[in-house]
């Protein structure tokens, strides 16, 4: 019995000590290679089929339009080196930058660009995964007098074409970008694991010069302790969108660096059924629901209240004098209530999707914070794809808290949704004034005149408190110590190209 | 042999339930790959388009037997997430989860039959006592839990290997060396548990009228206890062993998202959200194969050690 109790420790230690005999020790400190971890793996390669926020965060870095945004919300000339606008708005000539390579080697001319734009044009024979862009309907003729020249003719002036334009440009006829995408990002893609990795590599022919890393891996790490423990063990050296308890939990290999989510977070309310078809119980949850404490207990106090469907980034748009449009009153909502037939509250229910812990949280708050006008709130968690099949492309819901994103950097990408006939209009928000304003909008041909018509339907969603507002969310970043050359923008994109390891 | 031929067949026909009962419960929760795929993109027009395109509104019957007879040929079809085919996006993480329950089983054998001996011989003495104790502890802890701290301790603090960053099965030494940990942690539960119920059967043999026989015969307890006892417990050990594999399977979708194993786990509860039915189609087949092969492989086991067994359900 000694013998084999000995036996078993003696393999034991032996065991151990060829364990710690072939240790991988530090993690390398600099190189030219970056892992970054990303929460969730890429629903689509296909510039032109990507939906997820998560998807065109990574491809922002293999993709590019004829003009792509800068940090500071502008539209810098990208695939075009310049471009000029008729004086009646109408017709739009793109100078290509000469000898701009896609990562198969072709040189980028107006053809490829014509492709792309058609391809994202909605037609009879689209096929359905293609997420077509409805401005460019607004197309009425695409001309290309050489290879480098490309002529858009408009039917109607906007005054946010040009940022449509952002969209990707992709070589014409190529088959495979659902496989093996090519653009002419700073970054090629290389290969992709499911639920594993997608490797990047530096694209030394880059117009722009190449990057400083040269091999960059995104790993998939769903699990939220997974997360953490890859940054800590050295197996990734960003990652962003953390949680607060997550971030404070990092050790001195890594800072924080803090951004905004550029995301709408709202306890949205379906407008069409009962009780919310009231603006008087809507503005009461308004008057209920303190903003603040659910930034200060959900969030550890990292947050930007908002009072309408915009964000700071937006910088002309934002309307801040909305923000405390509904201050935190319970007196007023509860009198509100009783107006609209229930002194005594009602009960709801809060349908989250529970892949997102920061909008459970929100919601737990919420829930405290209606108790106290004596609505009975319950959560219901459900699964984020039955969320998408029920409440919102169903609008099968009562309420609902989620945050909302601009697919591209124009007022209108947030704020047309709510027009009534809008496909996308989840919270079945119908309201004359404001398709009136928006109609007013697109036509309208002066910037500050169009900024004032926005501005005006973010009023308009707040004074008939389409939805309770709360915050655009704290971005947080961790990045290793030596890790420099981050940069926010204000859509959500995550920007390689300036990283560069400092030793 | 007719015996043999009659396990298979039940195999055979267990994995063709199997499917359908997945194929079906699929079919019925709401949301399809389409509504997954268009995201917050989705309409209803554009949602049924693509359901259309994709051949989702075909009826039921005619899109599993579509499954079945392509499954049949060897062909797994074509992801609808990630329009690959299945067997491809499938084979390094199904070999990967494989060799990850095929090595928790072993440390699970390897720990459970030397350390069980040990108790048996101790019992009734402090040894067992604290064993007992201890072992109660074991089984209750959770593999995550077991698999956050080696993750922690080897991980983070030691450094002896990368938490997350899986080397690949294309280094197999690294490969098992990480594997390592989370075979550990998948084992330590179920070790516990296989030392409890061998410990029950060997003193249940031993206290049988066979050993006292023996022994008042003069033949010493050592040599009983490895001649008769450990050769009458094993039919039950290798039916219960067995059995463990359908835990370790399920312990392995569990512990490879704490320790980022990219293996079938990961890709069943994604393509799962996905409504991707090829793909989780495939890894409930290979789990559920790989669990009730084992079965199968025991009771023929068994019935080469006690031939009887055979006669028993004729």
């Amino acid at each position: 019995m000694k013998k084999t109790f000995l036996a078993l420790v003696l393999s034991a230690a032996m065991f151990c000590a060829l364990l710690s005999g072939c240790g991988s020790g530090e993690p390398p400190a600099a190189g030219p290679e970056l892992s970054v971890g990303i929460a969730q793996d890429l629903d689509s390669l296909d510039p032109h089929k990507m939906v997820a926020a998560g998807t065109k965060e990574i491809m922002f870095n293999v993709f590019e339009g004829l003009v792509k945004p800068s940090p500071s919300g502008d539209l810098l000339p990208a695939l075009a080196e310049n471009w000029t606008v008729s004086d009646d708005r109408l017709t739009y000539t793109f100078n290509l930058r000469p000898d701009v390579k896609f990562h198969n080697g072709s040189i980028v001319t107006s053809a490829d660009a014509v492709y792309s734009l058609e391809r994202l044009s909605a037609t009879a024979d689209t096929p359905a995964d293609i997420v077509t862009v409805d401005a460019f309907s607004n197309i009425a003729s695409m001309e290309t007098p050489d290879e480098m020249t490309l002529i858009l003719r408009l039917k109607e002036p906007s005054n946010e074409f040009l940022s449509y334009l952002t969209a990707a440009v992709i070589p014409a006829g190529y088959e495979e970008q659902e496989t093996m995408p090519v653009g002419t990002g700073p970054f090629r893609f290389v290969s992709r694991t499911a639920q594993e990795s997608v490797v990047l590599e530096r694209f030394d022919d880059y117009w722009g010069g190449p990057a400083a890393i040269k091999t960059v891996t995104c790993r998939v790490i769903e699990n939220a302790d997974g997360i953490l423990m890859s940054l800590q063990s050295g197996a990734v050296d960003l990652f962003a969108h953390l949680t607060i308890t997550q971030a404070q939990q990092l050790t001195d290999d890594f800072r924080i660096e803090q951004g905004a989510m550029n995301l709408v977070q709202a306890l949205y309310l379906n407008n069409a059924v009962e009780p919310f078809n009231d603006l008087r119980v809507r503005q009461a949850l308004c008057y209920a629901v303190d903003k603040q404490a659910v930034i200060d207990l959900a969030f550890d106090g990292f947050g930007f209240p908002i009072g309408s469907s915009m964000y700071p980034a937006f910088g002309k748009y934002f309307d801040e004098t909305l923000i405390d449009y509904y201050p935190h009153d319970i007196q007023r909502a509860k009198e509100l209530l009783a107006e609209a037939g229930y002194p005594d509250g009602f009960s709801m229910t809060i349908t989250v999707p529970s892949n997102y812990q920061p909008h459970l949280d929100t919601a737990q708050v919420l829930v405290e914070q209606l108790k106290e006008i004596g609505v009975n709130a319950e959560i219901l968690p459900v699964e984020w794809e039955t969320w998408l099949n029920d409440a919102y492309i169903g609008r099968n819901f009562e309420s609902t808290v989620i945050g909302v994103d601009a697919s591209t950097m124009t007022a209108r990408a947030l704020l047309e949704r709510f027009t009534s006939s809008a496909g996308n209009n989840f919270i079945n928000y119908n309201h004359e004034d404001y398709d009136r304003l928006f109609t007013e909008a697109q036509s309208c041909t002066d910037d500050d005149e169009q900024t004032a018509l926005y501005r005006a339907m973010e009023r308009n969603l707040t004074e008939n408190a389409a939805n309770v507002y709360i915050q655009d969310m704290a971005d947080l970043l961790a990045v290793r110590n030596n890790l420099t050359g981050v940069r926010f923008y204000p859509i959500y994109v995550l920007d390689l190209y300036g990283l560069r390891w400092e030793s | 042999m007719k015996y043999a031929f009659r396990r298979v067949s039940a195999l055979l026909l267990t994995m063709f339930l199997v499917s359908l009962c997945a194929f079906a419960a699929f079919s019925g929760i709401s949301g399809s790959a389409a509504e997954a795929r268009l995201g917050t993109q989705a309409t209803a027009e554009r949602a049924a388009a693509l359901r259309e395109e994709l051949g989702l509104n075909r009826p039921f019957l005619f899109r599993y037997g579509e499954w079945l007879s392509g499954f049949v040929s060897g062909d797994l079809g074509q992801s609808l997430t990630y329009r690959q085919n299945v067997g491809e996006l499938l084979r390094d993480k199904a070999l990967a989860s494989l060799l990850l329950s095929g090595m928790s089983f072993a440390l699970i054998v390897l720990c459970a039959v030397p350390l069980s001996l040990l108790v048996v011989r101790a019992a009734d003495g402090p040894l067992d006592v604290a064993h007992t104790l201890f072992n109660q502890f074991l089984m209750s802890v959770p593999p995550f839990f077991v698999g956050l701290l080696l993750s922690w301790i080897f991980g983070v603090t030691l450094r002896w290997f990368t938490p997350g960053a899986f080397p690949g099965l294309s280094r197999p030494g690294e490969a098992v060396r990480f594997l390592l940990f989370p075979a550990v942690a998948i084992a330590v539960p179920r070790a516990a548990m296989t030392v409890r119920m061998l410990r029950g059967t060997l003193l249940r043999e031993l206290n049988r009228d066979y050993v006292r026989t023996a022994i008042s015969r003069g033949s010493d307890r050592n040599s009983v206890l490895r001649r008769h006892v450990l050769k009458n417990a094993l039919t039950p050990t290798v039916a219960f062993l067995a059995q463990m594999m359908a835990e370790i399977v399920a312990g392995v979708i569990v512990v490879e998202q704490v320790f980022g194993v990219p293996g079938l786990g990961r890709m069943l509860v994604v393509s799962i959200s996905n409504r991707d039915y090829p793909v989780v189609q495939a890894i409930v087949v290979i789990l559920a194969f790989w669990v009730v092969a084992a079965n199968t492989a025991a009771d023929l086991i068994n019935v080469r050690i006690d031939p009887r067994l055979a006669l028993r359900d004729e």
